[in-house]
């Protein structure tokens, strides 16, 4: 276009729907390396890299899955509220299926059954949730809400309410294991991300998950499978929260029907905004919403290593949502050009 | 004219929409209400000492920060909108009470006025930014959950007893109400503010508004109501009602902590819609909204009297409630929505 | 004579390259009822806006009672005096009758209670103004138990109670039967005894004679003419509405082929007594390869809810419907297009473009919806395709990749013919394809439509000029009243057409 080759090429750069993700983490890192020395070392040791930063690629693992199947969800003009519960569920069926024994090797069911279970019951919870959106015709946020209440007594009801400390230590691989020196969960997310990717490169589905948030009556009309689309996203999004479920019960060795994925739900829809998507559907960023991921763990990192109490990484987290509000919203911008006298970026390839 | 409108799915001519009867827009609360009376007469007879006064008259006085808290919001997801803030408020109000009295040495009867105006303003704010930035409700309202919290934390990590007699004296009054049973003044607040929220609801321009808004916003714009201050209102009123939910819950706790009313956003949002008040706003009657609170405080009621259930069947109680409330009431061929 | 109540001169508007409304002038009276009529696109949605403040005009004056006034809002137009009363009644849904009218200015009782509403007073009051145009209901019950015609009726009581001295009532009868338009015309006549004066917007012909002393018709953003109702007509209207084009264009076009030529025997659809309940009486149509089947009638004729029952949008209630000769019915749009039909709908901004996606998505998004998710048309395809497009359409954008909310009306309706082209249908339903769209764009896809028949497509033109559907057609179905009336072969006139249209109105 024209005006990209008169404007900077800095510019042209932040115009990028990635643009402002890219530089809050650079931000974020930057401030971690300006307070903690060593922070950006990543060296080897005992077998594995081992750093700061392989830590927050670990710990934001489960998040960014979250995230990728919230982002599908988005996508269609929806929302999942209930992935915070369905991790609960599915880590407690991984315990359930793993069964208490105590010594480290016995387990009640094979290794692949426990996976299978766990991602099965996921991809359920991820199904009904979709057949209330796209049969029954619920709102989304209703739908989801019903799992969301639901879903840990359903935890809680497979658990019998206790926190059960998982011994099998072949599991642990997933959570807490190393794969040629990588954390296997930085593995895992990186595999749900390359095949998410192909799914949505390589086939048409990118195409048509947009058109039906964009204008689902056109899509209709169009002849593209609006139902069984949105049905396909929200049991993604129901999987995703499985495969998060497993990382996280693996990483602390024990499944918690309360608290495992608390409020997980909503870091993931933050996770979503900052890396560029709009909650109100069509265009949509995965790896947006990876670096969205990231930005919430940097930041968490950072301020926990500032010795001020992680709780107070809710306020953070307040202001950052109010200001990506703020930029994403269309007549605040309107607000903000008006006091400005030169023309607002043409931010139509950025965003909406 | 309407661009709302899918121009694909017009009215048909010869389908008038069901002419309602005055009864169906009351079924709803009717089947709270009824549901409510079964599960107290199972109680009674599967249970004995279910059936007494006081088992009642405590599902108001463990509930009572509930009930108002529903209460405020309810005129908010009447008005369309939703708050998810509340819990928070609750918490953030325990913690600046319990933080002023027994750390700054305050007397109660100062804080309490000022904690109440401290949530009005929160919940203006939310509702400021909500109508004149045209924000969603859910985000907004999620920033101040984690706001609130957040600043809870700042203050204190760990819970503050309230130590304070005034406060004790206080949560130990008790009203008799007959026979040996009694009320706590904060169920008597609770009673109090919803029978004034029923007055603003169907009294007050601001309440018809309000319905006016959940209805059609762009029909009660191009009426002439004034849709942004009623928002506005709306969210400042929830916010108030946290906030004396907070007070009440103070009295409830005795202290003031971080992690006090967790998750309680969800059981106001679901009593309000089991009291039979649309999620997409303009339909539903605040005094549902009671109902909804005892149906939810008599399941957990009936489920602690039996004992070998298992405490969280509630919320799996809850939810399956949910369901069956929402799935009803689209079968009676709501509008949908495509907002969330 | 009296003098004009209101007094409209010179109005122009433009919206981004179209030209809305050109010197547009109008005069209305007290009491009389005034019909402004045209056809979608002529501008009169858009004079009402300018009227009621919804948009800023660009040129000329709008005079109440002599003073000049700028309404800026719908309420300020309303606080002027002028009241406006929708299709889609603008009241809300959930609240009561008598609250619908009294909402914002409810009659309340003050001491203790603080200046509470009196609901007794304004349900009162509310039985009371009803009364006053004839409805006598009860106002306590919600506004949606209600047909339309008495939600119609509950606007215009609320218009009327904020002191009114226009009312304007837009397309107030596309959802009502006769004897609800018997109704509110009988209230319209109590208002004009009254002395108000009412702008009655509509395309019934029918009713404008039933009703109106004074008609202004609208085209092409034009007025083409005032003249009293009695002195004016079903013709003359008709002529006046639907335009005709210059007879210089017209020898410039060639004839349509003979039918014979192209067609072959076998039908490829037969709709046999297909019919929907309140869209559509059941009718019999029958469209061969090769042909174009001109579908003319005006708006509310039922031409739309016939394209929607062939694309599997809605679901006949009685007949038939064949493809080759097979019956089939479809459950959702995908089936009908995999039979290799093609559906561009009226509504391009609600029903057809995806505005955010660039020109080259639209274009491509009905065929790759047809291949399926997997087999993934690549970016050059996608190329290739838009490109081939945009050079056999003349389609007018900076690149491919702009989003297709970007472009005119005119190139955006004809990348929505160029996506469902793509999926090289068998029958191409094109549903008011010129709408809105420059002369030259018109024209190109007139010809456009001659060729593709040429090739073997048979084609569903709808269209409201009946220039072009004369021009193009072998056949034309004519429509009136959401029934089949006739058809007639090609070579037709375009009076015989108006006048199949308009028969009985005379």
């Amino acid at each position: 276009m024209d005006d990209t080759v008169r404007r900077g090429k800095l510019r042209s750069m932040m115009e990028h729907r990635l643009g402002w993700p890219i530089v809050t983490l650079a931000l974020l890192l930057a401030l971690n390396a300006a307070f903690n020395p060593g922070f950006l070392h990543v060296e080897w040791r005992d077998h594995h890299l081992y750093g700061s930063l392989i830590d927050i690629l670990n710990r934001a693992a489960p998040l960014a899955v979250v995230a990728l199947g919230m982002t599908i969800v988005i996508a269609t003009r929806g929302i999942d509220i209930s992935v915070g519960a369905v991790v609960a569920i599915a880590g407690a069926v991984a315990a359930w299926a793993i069964g208490g024994s105590i010594s480290g090797n016995v387990t009640r069911f094979a290794l692949p059954v426990v996976i299978v279970a766990a991602l099965g019951v996921a991809l359920l919870c991820g199904l009904w949730n979709g057949l209330l959106v796209a049969r029954a015709g619920m709102q989304p946020i209703i739908a989801t809400l019903i799992l969301m209440v639901a879903g840990r007594g359903i935890a809680q009801l497979i658990t019998s309410g206790q926190i059960i400390t998982i011994y099998y230590s072949p599991y642990f691989f997933f959570g807490g294991g190393y794969l040629l020196g990588v954390p296997v969960s930085i593995l895992i997310v990186a595999l749900v991300f390359a095949l998410l990717w192909l799914a949505i490169t390589r086939t048409a589905l990118g195409l048509f998950l947009q058109a039906i948030g964009i204008n689902p009556t056109a899509a209709r009309v169009a002849g593209v499978q609006a139902r069984r689309l949105t049905l396909g996203a929200y049991a993604f999004s129901g999987l995703c929260a499985g495969v998060a479920g497993i990382l996280i019960s693996s990483n602390v060795k024990s499944a918690d029907g309360n608290n495992a994925g608390l409020l997980l739900e909503l870091d993931a829809i933050l996770a979503v905004t900052l890396g560029g998507t709009a909650l109100t559907g069509g265009r949509f960023t995965l790896a947006g919403s990876v670096i969205g991921a990231l930005i919430i763990q940097t930041l968490t990192y950072l301020i926990y290593s500032l010795g001020v109490p992680p709780e107070v990484n809710l306020v953070v987290k307040a202001i950052v949502v109010f200001a990506v509000m703020m930029l994403q919203s269309g007549e605040f911008r309107a607000t903000v050009a008006k006091f400005a006298r030169r023309p607002a970026l043409a931010d139509r390839e950025v965003r909406r | 004219m309407n661009s709302g409108l899918p121009t694909l799915t017009q009215h048909r001519k010869d389908d008038a929409p069901p002419r309602k009867t005055v009864r169906s827009r009351y079924l709803p609360l009717a089947a709270t209400v009824s549901l409510f009376i079964v599960i107290s007469v199972l109680g009674s007879v599967m249970y004995t000492g279910f059936f007494s006064p006081q088992v009642f008259l405590n599902l108001l006085i463990d509930n009572a920060f509930l009930i108002v808290v529903a209460v405020g919001e309810t005129f908010v997801i009447l008005s369309g909108g939703i708050d998810l803030s509340v819990g928070s408020v609750i918490a953030l109000t325990t913690m600046v009470s319990a933080a002023l009295v027994e750390k700054a040495g305050w007397h109660p009867l100062i804080v309490i006025p000022l904690v109440l105006a401290m949530g009005t303003a929160f919940g203006t704010l939310m509702g400021w930014l909500i109508a004149r930035f045209r924000l969603q409700p859910f985000i907004v309202t999620l920033a101040g959950m984690f706001l609130a919290r957040g600043l809870c934390y700042l203050i204190s990590i760990d819970s503050i007893s309230i130590t304070d007699p005034w406060y004790a004296m206080v949560s130990q009054i008790r009203i008799p109400v007959m026979s040996g049973a009694s009320l706590s003044l904060g169920a008597v607040i609770a009673l109090v503010v919803l029978a004034l929220a029923v007055f603003v609801a169907h009294y007050t321009p601001f309440g018809r508004t309000l319905y006016a808004v959940g209805g059609n916003p762009h029909s009660a714009l191009l009426m002439g109501l004034p849709v942004n201050a009623a928002t506005i209102g709306a969210y400042a009123l929830s916010g108030f009602c946290s906030a004396l939910g907070g007070v009440l819950f103070t009295f409830y706790m005795l202290s003031g902590y971080g992690l006090h009313a967790m998750g309680l956003e969800l059981d106001a949002i679901a009593s309000v819609v089991i009291g039979g008040t649309l999620l997409t706003g303009g339909v539903g009657y605040v005094i549902g909204t009671l109902f909804g609170v005892l149906l939810l405080g008599i399941i957990q009621t009936l489920i602690s009297f039996d004992g070998s259930l298992s405490s969280w069947w509630t919320k799996i109680a809850v939810g399956a409630l949910l369901l069956v409330f929402c799935l009803s009431q689209r079968a009676f061929g709501e509008r949908s929505a495509t907002k969330r | 004579m009296t003098s004009p109540v209101l007094e409209l001169r010179g109005i122009d508007k433009r919206f981004a390259g179209v030209h809305a409304l050109q010197d547009v002038n109008l005069t209305l009276y007290p009491g009389e009822v005034h019909a402004l009529m045209g056809q979608n696109g002529a501008g009169k949605s858009t004079l009402i806006k300018v009227l009621t403040g919804v948009v800023s005009l660009d040129a000329g004056e709008i005079l109440l009672d002599g003073r000049a006034i700028h309404p800026d809002s719908p309420l300020a137009a309303q606080k002027l005096g002028i009241s406006t009363v929708y299709q889609e009644v603008n009241l809300c849904p959930n609240l009561s009758v008598a609250e619908n009218i009294f909402a914002g200015y409810f009659p309340r009782r003050g001491a203790l209670a603080g200046f509470r509403i009196d609901w007794e007073a304004t349900n009162r009051q509310a039985r009371e103004l009803l009364g006053r145009i004839g409805l006598d209901i009860d106002v306590t019950r919600v506004l949606t138990s209600y047909p339309v015609a008495v939600q119609q009726m509950v606007a215009i009581a609320r218009a009327l109670k904020l002191s009114s001295k226009v009312l304007i009532l837009d397309e107030p009868t596309s959802s009502l039967d006769d004897d609800e338009v018997r109704r509110l015309f009988d209230v319209l006549r109590r208002l004009r005894e009254q002395g108000l004066a009412i702008l009655f917007v509509t395309h019934f012909l029918n009713q404008v004679y039933a009703i109106s002393d004074r008609i202004t018709v609208l085209r092409n953003s034009r007025r083409v003419g005032e003249w009293r109702a009695n002195e004016l007509g079903t013709q003359a209207l008709i002529a006046a509405m639907l335009g005709r084009e210059l007879a210089a264009a017209q020898a410039r076009q060639p004839p349509p082929d003979d039918t014979e030529a192209h067609a072959t025997d076998d039908a490829l659809l037969d709709a046999v007594r297909l019919g929907q309940k309140g869209q559509l009486q059941p009718l019999d149509l029958r469209v061969r390869a090769g042909e174009v089947v001109g579908v003319a009638g005006l708006l509310g004729s039922g031409r739309t809810e016939l394209a929607k029952l062939l694309f599997g949008l809605e679901k006949p209630d009685e007949g038939e419907l064949r493809i080759d000769g097979v019956p089939v019915s479809f459950a959702t749009p995908a089936q009908a297009i995999r039979h290799g039909i093609a559906f561009c709908p009226e509504e391009r901004k609600a029903d057809g473009i995806v505005a955010e996606l660039s020109l080259r998505e639209n274009i491509a998004l009905a065929l790759q919806a047809r291949m399926g998710a997997r087999r993934c048309l690549t970016r050059a395809e996608q190329n290739a395709l838009a490109e081939r497009f945009v050079r056999a359409l003349g389609i007018k954008a900076a690149t491919l990749d702009m989003p297709i909310g970007l472009l005119s009306g005119g190139n955006q309706q004809k990348a929505l013919i160029a996506r469902w082209l793509a999926t090289e249908p068998r029958l191409l339903i094109l549903d008011e394809p010129t709408r809105g769209i420059d002369v030259a764009a018109k024209q190109e896809i007139m010809d456009e439509i001659l060729r593709l028949a040429s090739t073997g497509m048979a084609v569903l033109f709808i269209s409201s000029e009946i220039s072009e559907v004369v021009r193009v057609a072998n056949r034309i179905v004519v429509l009136r009243d959401r029934r089949k009336v006739g058809e007639l072969p090609a070579g037709t006139s375009e009076d015989t057409v108006c006048e199949m249209i308009g028969a009985e109105h005379g």
